[in-house]
């Protein structure tokens, strides 16, 4: 399976992202920049951590333009899994590919630990090597995570189990502690915390990786029929 | 040529704790009848005579990017920019 780790200006977990594919999984992984017109040789669509384009004016507000977000689009469109992390899922929400915004912690701080997570939906093609109900440790590393949306939208993920993950504990203020949603087709995942960076045992924990094993299994089942 | 002072603010619904930092501090200072603060951004823009429509184009700019209307209201004024 071959992935595609968009490399905007501010970018800075786009290493992280690489390393998790490329040498936990040992799956294929490329580099692209932000301004790409082609991501069709791609089976999966990465968009990292960091703070693209400083993030000016709002987090994720710049980079919903960039020349390869079309493209990213036309990827979620075709049933590619795309997976927004931190700033990655900040720039889904601003691109209309997910729903609701991130607003800034509530206590106004940037916090970077490691937090528990619950598995709330475990039949998405992220989840699936997860048990359902599964608690989970993942390092969070944000000033923005604050997940907003109104009641209507918050019953519509809810009623579809669009909820991925949810915080164990309420630190930044996230609507009913929620960490990451899915989009309805269930190919496009945005979430605050970093599984990219819960790959190794040798980093403190690996829980994470999971997550990269479940894109990677379904694609598989789908894709390589005579293995 | 005309100028548009745009002015973005979060909704009435959306907590802003940044404004409720500000107020807090502003209390401890002795401005106990400071009863609320809401921190928003103010955007200026110089937009060039063209056939498009002003309130059109700046109401499309500001849906598409300069607001987050999921979060934010925006209200803006245009004064016209006499060239010298």
């Amino acid at each position: 399976m071959k992935f595609a780790v968009i490399v905007f200006p501010g970018s800075n977990c786009d290493l992280d992202m690489y390393h998790a594919v490329k040498d936990e999984l040992g799956e294929e992984a490329e580099y692209v920049w932000h301004d790409s017109k082609d991501l069709s040789s791609y089976d999966g669509i990465l968009l990292p951590g960091g703070f693209s384009y400083g993030d000016y004016l709002r987090c994720g507000a710049i980079a919903q333009f960039s020349g390869v977000m079309d493209e990213v689009r036309k990827a979620a469109e075709a049933g590619k899994p795309v997976l927004g992390i931190c700033n990655g899922f900040q720039i889904l929400t601003e691109a209309g590919l997910l729903p609701g915004v991130l607003l800034r912690n509530k206590n106004l701080k940037f916090m970077c630990r490691t937090v528990g997570l619950k598995v709330e939906n475990n039949h998405t093609l992220f989840t699936n090597e997860y048990e359902q109900g599964q608690e989970i440790q993942i390092p969070i590393a944000h000033g923005e995570g604050n997940y907003y949306c109104d009641d209507a939208t918050y019953n519509h993920l809810k009623e579809n189990n669009q909820i991925i993950f949810t915080y164990a504990d309420d630190f930044n203020g996230s609507r009913n502690n929620i960490a990451g949603i899915i989009n309805e087709r269930g190919n496009v995942l945005g979430m605050m915390p970093h599984p990219e960076r819960a790959v190794s045992e040798l980093i403190g924990g690996k829980d994470g990786l999971a997550l990269f094993k479940s894109i990677v299994k379904q694609w598989r089942e789908a894709h390589v029929s005579h293995a | 040529m005309k100028k548009v002072k745009v002015y973005v603010t979060l909704r009435e619904s959306v907590l802003d704790p940044q404004g409720s930092a500000v107020m807090g501090s502003l209390h401890k200072m002795g401005y106990g009848e400071v009863a609320d603060v809401r921190i928003g951004k103010y955007l200026e823009l110089v937009i060039e005579d063209s056939e498009r429509d002003v309130d059109s184009l700046v109401n499309e700019l500001c849906h598409r990017l300069l607001a987050n209307t999921v979060i934010e209201d925006y209200r803006y004024e245009i004064e016209e920019v006499v060239s010298q």
